[in-house]
């Protein structure tokens, strides 16, 4: 999906900017008469606006309800609705997958390190081999910042996107 | 056996009953029982997690391979950790809002499919049945080791019978509380030991201990010690050992020397005694001196294979793993599935430092386990090595308690989970009684399995239920949620491909052990082959069969991601059993959240 006349903003497709501002009442625009059209045509009977009704497909008191365009443009799969997701699911993973090789790097390149450099395994480190200290009490710590972080970045991303959505 | 220890056991195992007991209470629809009413919060979700992940391989198994292998030992601890990390980077959030309950349904959810739902419970069972048989192998082992005088079967049994009729009485939401009480004390149980055992250790109040770790040499008897054999075992020795050996059925000892270098076959049955001051021969797939104990990788090539093989399986496998997975539908939402995530990263983390010092330790003081390959005992028989008396029985006990704990808690969430799948895809009526029969059915036949088969150590046993679940789930459950191209052709394909792998290298080992040996090493932890083997099989399967992509891929994608204040969330209570329970307040002392 390349709708290029969405703007973008971080990567993120920006929607369509009149969705969801309220639509301020205003002085119907001022039309001059133009002279009736020329006998010949038959003139159409003028199409008559269907009346206007308030549909309510949600509680519009509950607080945090995205705006009903964005929600219905999501649900029935618009290639907007898709593309917006798409994007989301984009950033998601990618956030998931730079933490992943941060871990596999950090933790997964030991083994390497150790085979490739055996004497800097044996160093000692307030009387424990370096080995058992970066195997035996390092990685807890480490896999638990990168949770955090993880979390942090991916409930970011979601605030982020519903706001998106009911902006 | 001491009275302490009794005393321990058997609280536990009163108190588990108890709380599953007064749980159960509740526990009356169908939908209590599977999916303990999501009243439950966050942090006594993330302590059960916790509890039911922390299994025997854990709390004895990591101290054994410790003492076995050294620091090659610690990449276990690591990857079990690791390993709800990926889970929680790639799988958590999605999958709670699939609204899926178990992995059949979540295959179902995503890619359409009977037929691959069907497969994916065999798979399940198999991988849940694989995962229950060390468990009580182990609770065997601890049972024989501080009781010796008790038959074999009894451990396995009694941890069989306590879990079954736990889980008849209440199922999930009986477990919810149990689990969560059990990881603290299992926190407890090998904290204070670890605690109180480096004290002495450090202020040198122990009565001797076995020799420097770093010296290039095995370890040695501090004083003269007597050692069991109970299985056939083929022993490495390096130096020349003079041993005093009693053949089984014989009452007289005859002097006898060991040349170095040589291999020594024991039979079951015989009685060792070692001199002080002699070098542990050690079995054959320990290692022997103690300075290649203490580095990592210290054989090469072979060492460092192993451990990336090792990795992988611990760190794709747990999300595959049946008990792991059920447990996350107990969230609210998405965002509540990841938080837990976190804190039990930290309760995890919190857990495995302590196997790993008691592992370290008891290389210096119980280095007769080298001698009968049991060194999943460590950790119960290093009390009483160090402070020999009162307090080594009271430690002793309190670490039992820990270890049936986990016995108690990992049977359970693996039992209720797969009794959860058969019950709903193989009898396929969901009945509260479909889920009873099927507990007592997998509980048995993992009992006859435990009881059948001859048992390895702990880490390694688990180490290939990872493997399995890496080769057949993960690829499904990553690619199904963030790749839109996955199609069920390629789904089956590479689940069929990964576990056929797996079981084919289980199988070769099984056999291989009891004809010798002669498999590779490939065989002990295959991951390294089949779990790449598997995602290729999927991806290019899934490229090459594009008709099989499910119709409503788009909406499914939909509910997996968007963020829960969107409301596309699925609510499986609702769709299968008509109902929300919000508001139902349960009279009754008080007791509304578990």
């Amino acid at each position: 999906m390349s709708d290029d006349v969405h703007r973008r903003i971080e990567g993120v497709r920006k929607p369509d900017p009149t969705l969801g501002k309220r639509y301020v009442p205003h002085e119907p625009a001022r039309v001059d008469r133009v002279p009736p059209a020329p006998a010949e045509t038959a003139p159409e009977p003028p199409a008559k606006p269907p009346k206007r009704q308030r549909v309510v497909l949600a509680d519009p008191k509950s607080k945090s309800t995205p705006t009903l365009r964005a929600r219905v443009e999501l649900e029935e799969q618009t290639s907007w609705g898709t593309a917006l997701i798409s994007d989301l699911v984009k950033h998601q993973f990618r956030t998931g997958v730079t933490l992943a090789l941060l871990v596999l790097v950090l933790l997964g390149g030991l083994p390497l390190a150790f085979y490739l450099a055996p004497g800097f395994a044996a160093l000692r480190v307030i009387g424990v081999p370096l080995a058992w200290l970066l195997l035996g009490v390092l990685p807890f710590p480490l896999l638990l910042l990168v949770g955090l972080a993880y979390n942090r970045l991916a409930e970011r991303h979601e605030r982020d996107f519903v706001d998106m959505i009911e902006s | 056996m001491s009275p302490w220890t009794l005393t321990g056991v058997m609280l536990v195992a009163a108190v588990t009953f108890y709380l599953g007991r007064r749980s159960s209470r509740f526990a009356n629809s169908t939908h209590d029982f599977l999916v303990a009413r999501r009243t439950v919060r966050s942090r006594r979700n993330a302590a059960a997690i916790s509890g039911e992940y922390l299994s025997a391989a854990s709390f004895l198994g990591v101290a054994g391979i410790v003492l076995k292998e050294g620091a090659d030992g610690l990449w276990y601890p690591i990857g079990f950790t690791a390993g709800y990390l990926t889970l929680m980077l790639f799988v958590a959030a999605p999958l709670r809002r699939s609204g899926a309950y178990t992995l059949p349904d979540f295959l179902e959810a995503r890619l359409g499919s009977v037929a691959l739902r069907r497969c994916a419970t065999w798979f399940v069972v198999f991988v849940g049945i694989l995962y229950l048989v060390p468990q009580l192998q182990g609770a065997g082992l601890a049972l024989k080791t501080v009781l010796p005088t008790a038959p074999a079967w009894i451990g396995a049994a009694v941890v069989t019978v306590i879990v079954v009729a736990n889980v008849l009485g209440g199922g999930m939401r009986a477990i919810t509380l149990v689990q969560a009480f059990q990881y603290w004390l299992k926190l407890f149980a090998i904290a204070v030991p670890a605690f109180v055992l480096c004290a002495v250790f450090v202020t040198g109040q122990h009565s001797g201990s076995a020799g420097a770790l770093g010296a290039d040499a095995p370890p040695t008897f501090a004083a003269q010690t007597t050692v069991d054999i109970r299985t056939d075992v083929d022993l490495r020795v390096d130096v020349v050992t003079p041993v005093r050996v009693r053949e089984p059925g014989s009452d007289t000892e005859r002097m006898v020397v060991w040349a170095g270098g040589a291999t020594e076959h024991v039979a079951a049955g015989s009685r060792l005694t070692f001199p002080a001051g002699t070098p542990v021969p050690t079995v054959g797939d320990a290692v022997s001196a103690n300075s290649d104990w203490l580095s990592p990788g210290s054989s090469g090539l072979t060492d460092l294979l192993r451990t990336y093989s090792l990795l992988i399986a611990t760190f794709l496998g747990t999300m595959g793993l049946p008990h792991v997975l059920v447990r996350f539908y107990t969230n609210p939402d998405g965002k509540a599935a990841r938080r837990t995530a976190v804190h039990v990263l930290l309760l995890l983390g919190l857990f495995y430092l302590f196997p790993t010092l008691l592992g370290a330790m008891s290389r210096m003081f119980v280095p007769q386990l080298l001698v009968t390959g049991q060194t999943d005992a460590a950790v119960l028989e290093l009390p009483n090595a160090i402070m020999p008396g009162v307090a080594g029985q009271v430690l002793t006990a309190i670490v039992m308690a820990g270890a049936f704990a986990a016995f108690l808690s990992t049977s359970s969430g693996l039992l209720v989970s797969v009794a959860g799948v058969v019950s709903t895809d193989v009898f396929s009526r969901g009945r509260v009684s479909d889920f009873r029969w099927a507990s007592l059915i997998v509980g048995i036949l993992a009992l006859a399995f435990a009881l059948g088969m001859r048992p390895t150590d702990l880490s390694l046993s688990v180490g290939m239920s990872f493997a399995l679940a890496a080769s057949t789930f993960s690829p499904l459950l990553v690619l199904g949620i963030w790749w839109r191209g996955l199609t069920w052709p390629g789904a089956m394909a590479g689940m069929i491909v990964g576990g056929v792998l797996v079981i084919g290298a289980l199988a070769t080992n099984t056999v291989s052990r009891y004809t010798g040996g002669w498999a590779p090493w490939l065989a002990d932890q295959p991951a390294l082959v089949t779990v790449p083997v598997a995602f290729a099989v999927t991806v290019l399967v899934s490229l090459g069969t594009p008709t099989g992509r499910p119709v409503d891929v788009n909406a499914v994608m939909l509910r997996l991601h968007a963020p829960d204040p969107l409301g596309f969330m699925r609510d499986r209570a609702v769709a299968r059993f008509g109902q929300v329970d919000t508001s139902k307040q349960r009279a009754g002392r008080g007791r509304h959240r578990k």
